[in-house]
């Protein structure tokens, strides 16, 4: 690899097929810079999801390597990826929250578990609370908030700490158009601060509105890689 | 890593592992009792085994053999034993007990019993003996193997004697008792690892999102680790209670009614014996958390 400009996160000619004989993904070559908004898009079995997990390392490729921060996941030993998962906020489509806990506490769990300190827990969780919006909320549990509400609670836990990139595995898969509308622009705000975001969705009229990068997949393989992309081929 | 996030974790982890252990009862019970009894089984086999070693080691310093003589022997043939007998290497004190000293000494052991000399007819059954003393107590054996050998001996006693029977039973009492107790030590492991693997089911979402979030192997690990350490070391704890408890009172009920039998009473050994059965407890917990972090914990 060049010194110089390093890429967030690079994949070379990466397969990935399933123990059962799925082949999920097949020659995946892309580089996605610090700072960008990828859109991944292409039908249901594409394999959107598998790339996404080869991202934070929770399958391993059969073939291929993929760099993280400049590391080979590859090589990286396991005790070694919980560091690497500190760089990578995630959201899912089922927010994942827990439901015996407060926003708040939700938030302020993410931070705890990787040791953060008290003060800081107590600084920053209110911090990432207002940027999507929630402040008033923080004492609610999960069951007395809205679809696009929660997932503004599992985007706050994405951010707590800090990371370089948020992956998102169709975030508003659950949620009507005005609410995912809502989910995408906080998720855009977040961009523009800095951080990279990477989301697989199947939402056509928002990736065709956005005009933001857009990489399809079909059948585990690359069909489009397109900056100013929309959701299908400009015909 | 600074001090304070260490003690930070430290404080998570106790506070997970606690309430965990609120939340199945009855399996915590029955996961501390089975190691309980486990280690209480090991505890009495122990004691029994120092026990008899310390009897022994009294009975071995012990050099006096008893050679009981033929019923027929005359007193000439008798005196000529006594000089066959002074010959032997190592002895140092032989001594005629006549079959009614003998009588004498057995009526004053028995105390009031008086009965017995008439309850016999008025026939004495003991037999004539020589006490034999050697000079050193590694001599016994030696020496009354010989004894034994000479013509006009019927029998030979010694303390030694008693003691290796005394060895032939606890090694049978030793070894069922280890084999028990490894039963139900296996017995205790997997019921700890069954009450870790029902906190881990009950905490799988937090798990999933722990190590989504980053949290380290071992940050997720050692509540389950903890939890198996408080279970086996709780049972560890009843089981060294009980054993403390009974042994004094047994020690000092003995000390009352048969006060010629030596018992342990040495601090130090009962110490270290429960040192060890904490250490055996603890080391229990830890192997049931490890099979269910490696069975159900892919981390
Ligand atoms: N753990 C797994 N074991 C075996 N096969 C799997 C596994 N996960 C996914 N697959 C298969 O791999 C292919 C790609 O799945 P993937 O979940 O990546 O698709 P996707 O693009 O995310 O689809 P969707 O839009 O429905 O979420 C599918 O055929 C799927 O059945
Ligand atoms: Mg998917």
């Amino acid at each position: 690899m060049e010194f110089g400009v390093i890429s967030l996160i690079q994949f070379f000619n990466v397969s990935k097929h399933y123990p059962n004989g799925v082949k999920a993904l097949q020659g995946i070559t892309l580089q996605i810079q610090r700072g960008e908004f990828v859109f991944i898009v292409g039908p249901s079995g594409a394999g959107k999801s598998t790339l996404l997990k080869l991202i934070f390392r929770e399958e391993l490729p059969t073939k291929g390597q993929i760099y993280v921060c400049g590391r080979s996941l590859v090589r990286m030993k396991r005790r070694e990826v919980p560091y690497l998962r500190r760089q990578i906020g995630m959201v899912f489509q089922d927010f994942r929250l827990l439901p015996d806990r407060t926003v708040y506490e939700n938030v302020a769990f993410a931070m705890k578990v990787v040791g953060a300190g008290r003060a800081e827990i107590k600084r920053r969780v209110p911090e990432v609370l207002e940027i999507v919006g929630l402040t008033d909320r923080m004492r609610m549990y999960p069951h007395q908030l809205s679809g696009g509400e929660q997932q503004r609670v599992a985007i706050a836990r994405a951010l707590v700490n800090r990371p370089s990139v948020i992956i998102a595995d169709e975030p508003t898969g659950n949620l009507d158009l005005d609410t995912s509308w809502e989910i995408i622009n906080y998720l855009q705000e977040i961009n523009r601060q800095g951080t990279t975001m990477i989301i697989a969705t199947h939402a056509r009229e928002i990736v065709d509105s956005l005009r933001q990068r857009v990489i399809a997949l079909d059948r585990g393989r690359i069909v489009r890689d397109e900056y100013r992309g929309a959701y299908a081929h400009a015909t | 890593m600074p001090t304070p996030m260490r003690l930070r974790i430290i404080l998570y982890v106790l506070q997970e592992a606690c309430t965990s252990l609120r939340r199945n009862g009855w399996l915590n019970l029955a996961a501390v009792g089975t190691t309980a009894v486990s280690l209480l089984i090991l505890g009495v086999s122990v004691l029994l085994f120092v026990n008899t070693n310390h009897i022994a080691s009294m009975v071995e310093s012990n050099v006096e053999i008893m050679a009981y003589l033929e019923p027929e022997l005359d007193e000439d043939a008798a005196r000529a034993l006594k000089t066959q007998i002074f010959r032997i290497s190592g002895v140092e004190e032989v001594e005629f007990i006549s079959k009614e000293e003998a009588l004498a000494s057995l009526e004053k052991q028995l105390g009031k019993e008086k009965l017995l000399r008439e309850s016999l007819g008025g026939v004495n059954p003991l037999p004539d003996a020589y006490r034999i003393r050697t000079v050193e107590p590694r001599q016994v054996a030696a020496v009354a193997a010989a004894v034994s050998r000479l013509p006009g001996v019927e029998k030979v006693r010694y303390g030694q004697e008693i003691v290796e029977k005394l060895f032939k039973l606890t090694g049978w009492v030793r070894l069922i008792s280890i084999s028990l107790m490894g039963m139900l030590g296996i017995c205790a492991v997997f019921l700890i690892a069954t009450t870790i693997r029902l906190t881990m089911f009950a905490r799988r979402k937090e798990i999933s999102i722990m190590k989504y979030v980053g949290a380290t192997d071992w940050f997720v690990r050692s509540p389950f680790l903890f939890e198996g350490i408080i279970l086996g070391g709780c049972g560890a704890l009843l089981a060294i209670a009980v054993l403390y408890f009974s042994y004094g009172a047994l020690v000092s009920r003995i000390g009352e009614v048969l006060a010629f039998l030596p018992l342990v009473r040495d601090p130090s050994v009962l110490f270290r014996l429960f040192g060890g059965l904490l250490g055996i407890g603890v080391g229990l917990g830890v192997a049931g958390s490890f099979i269910s972090i490696h069975r159900y914990l892919r981390v």
